[in-house]
């Protein structure tokens, strides 16, 4: 009980006195899995629209891998990238291991598949709704992509905050591939984890209960945006 | 008017995104000081000496000393593939092995601390009584009270198991009864060992630093078998050219120059000093 109210304690007065290593690490957050969420909406919308509206042999199989890929556990993307980025490994001459490189590689990964696999669903049912309209204009799949991605817009909001939810809120993988070096990979999951090793608990419970409010804010704007938006298009 | 209106925001989110990753590349590559990786454990980290240690090496050198703490065992694997400049770790064992497999060069004695068995203050094996650290365990498998293993190649889970070498009894076929292996890192082990009120083995640093203490508090200490002795390893720049040889070695050193030496014997948690330069060692 001292631990929860010492958290909530905590928690705001990290947030009244603008801590500069909270904001440091609040903006290292939000830098990383928002990079990750845009690398992986500019392949995964296109990718998922394109597997609503293509059938090709195998499509099934890759529905469904692309639908399982959302459980990945991070910490198996994480050693992924970990072995990929390792000075012994393919890409090691890179130099990104233990960067917040490596963290955005990482998140890029782990929320393409969500990104792609919900935005299929998205296009495919807009996709019936305007089968009959789309053959008539003689629109073929290609160019019906940009058009029902257009269209579902303010759905794909939602797949966006479930990409962003996934980036903000993992600590497996960028753990593994960030190495949670002060100023340079700590983000808010692993300053959780170290504060929880540290035994902290209400320090590691108020850094928490900072990141939830961070994500509130962020899902709040983007519904807000939606709503506004779809209220100047009537 | 609005759908344009909306797709160059959308497009100009996308290219600010780009900008900005293109950025963060610049930004390691010439912005920030020169700066070296060292692997380390959770206990000299966690314990904040590092924290405490790396900025004066900076104030002399300019040099940033980037820290990842994982266990000893992992600690030397990642000095084995080249993502590491220097390893500091606290297995005196599997450090020669690391040198004498040409992975790494010039190790250096550092400094000390010491382990010290823990467990709940009631003491249900009584092992309080005992100052021999291998007859304690060997209680603690006889009347089969619960102990906790970091269960993790660790250096402390390596000592552990020279205890028990010691004390001759092998826990390992007790795993999962009251032999218990968290596979985790010394906090997260004694979080478990507080919530369940067992018994189990920490460095020193890291329990005094350590605030979810519980129950729990030390009860056999100062037994030869708990030294826990650190070194310091540069990773052998032949074997990984991109190593920064030159600047880790001005690390090492520094650790164990007197400057170094008098740091590490400065550091304090509530007025108890956690780890001994090795200038005291030697005598």
């Amino acid at each position: 009980m001292d631990d929860l109210l010492g958290a909530i304690q905590s928690a705001i007065r990290l947030m009244l006195t603008l801590d500069p290593d909270l904001i440091e690490i609040v903006a290292l957050s939000f830098e990383v899995a928002l990079l990750g969420l845009g690398l992986a909406a500019l392949v995964g919308l296109p990718l998922g629209a394109a597997l609503a509206l293509f059938r090709f042999p195998g499509h099934n199989l890759a529905v469904v891998a692309m639908n399982a890929l959302m459980g990945l556990p991070p910490v198996v993307v994480g050693l992924f990238v970990y072995l990929l980025l390792s000075r012994s490994g393919p890409l090691g001459s890179l130099g990104w291991l233990f960067t917040a490189k490596a963290m955005i590689l990482a998140q890029f990964l782990l929320v393409l598949p969500i990104i792609a696999a919900l935005t299929r669903q998205v296009v495919a049912d807009l996709a019936q709704e305007y089968d009959e309209q789309l053959r008539s204009l003689g629109v073929g799949p290609a160019r019906a992509i940009p058009t029902l991605l257009w269209d579902g817009r303010y759905q794909l909001v939602t797949t966006l905050l479930a990409g962003f939810g996934r980036a903000i809120g993992e600590v497996g993988a960028v753990l593994v591939v960030g190495g949670n070096i002060a100023h340079v990979s700590r983000v808010m999951t692993t300053a959780i984890t170290l504060e929880t090793s540290r035994g902290d608990l209400s320090l590691a419970l108020a850094l928490g209960i900072i990141l939830l409010l961070m994500s509130l804010l962020v899902s709040a704007a983007a519904t807000f945006a939606s709503r506004l938006a779809a209220t100047i298009d009537g | 008017m609005v759908i344009p209106t909306l797709a160059r925001l959308c497009r100009a989110a996308i290219v600010t995104a780009l900008v900005a990753l293109s950025m963060n590349g610049e930004r390691t590559l010439a912005g920030d000081p020169p700066f070296i990786t060292l692997a380390s454990t959770t206990s000299t980290e966690n314990s904040g000496l590092l924290a405490y240690l790396t900025p004066k090496f900076r104030e002399v050198t300019g040099i940033d000393v980037r820290v990842v703490a994982v266990g000893t065992g992992q600690a030397l694997r990642m000095g084995r593939s080249g993502d590491a400049d220097v390893v500091l770790v606290h297995d005196r064992a599997s450090e020669d092995a690391f040198v004498a497999a040409g992975y790494g060069i010039e190790r250096r004695d550092v400094m000390y601390n010491d382990f010290v068995i823990l467990g709940p203050r009631d003491d249900p094996a009584s092992i309080r009584e005992t100052s021999n650290a291998p007859r304690a365990l060997a209680k603690l498998a006889e009347g089969r009270h619960t102990f906790l293993s970091r269960g993790d190649d660790s250096g402390t889970h390596k000592a552990e198991m020279r205890l028990w070498a010691l004390a001759e009894v092998d826990p390992r076929p007790a795993s999962g009864t009251w032999y218990r292996e968290t596979g985790s890192g010394m906090g997260a082990t004694l979080n478990t060992a507080s919530a369940m009120n067992a018994y189990t083995l920490s460095d020193r640093g890291t329990w005094l630093s350590f605030r979810n203490r519980g129950d729990l508090e030390i009860l056999v200490e100062g037994d030869p078998p708990l030294n826990n002795p650190y070194g310091a390893i540069l990773v052998n720049p032949e074997r990984h050219p991109h190593v920064k040889a030159e600047l880790g070695r001005k690390f090492v050193e520094w650790l164990v120059s007197d400057a170094g030496q008098k740091a590490i014997d400065d550091f304090r948690i509530d007025g108890q000093q956690l780890f001994f330069s090795n200038r005291n060692a030697e005598k």
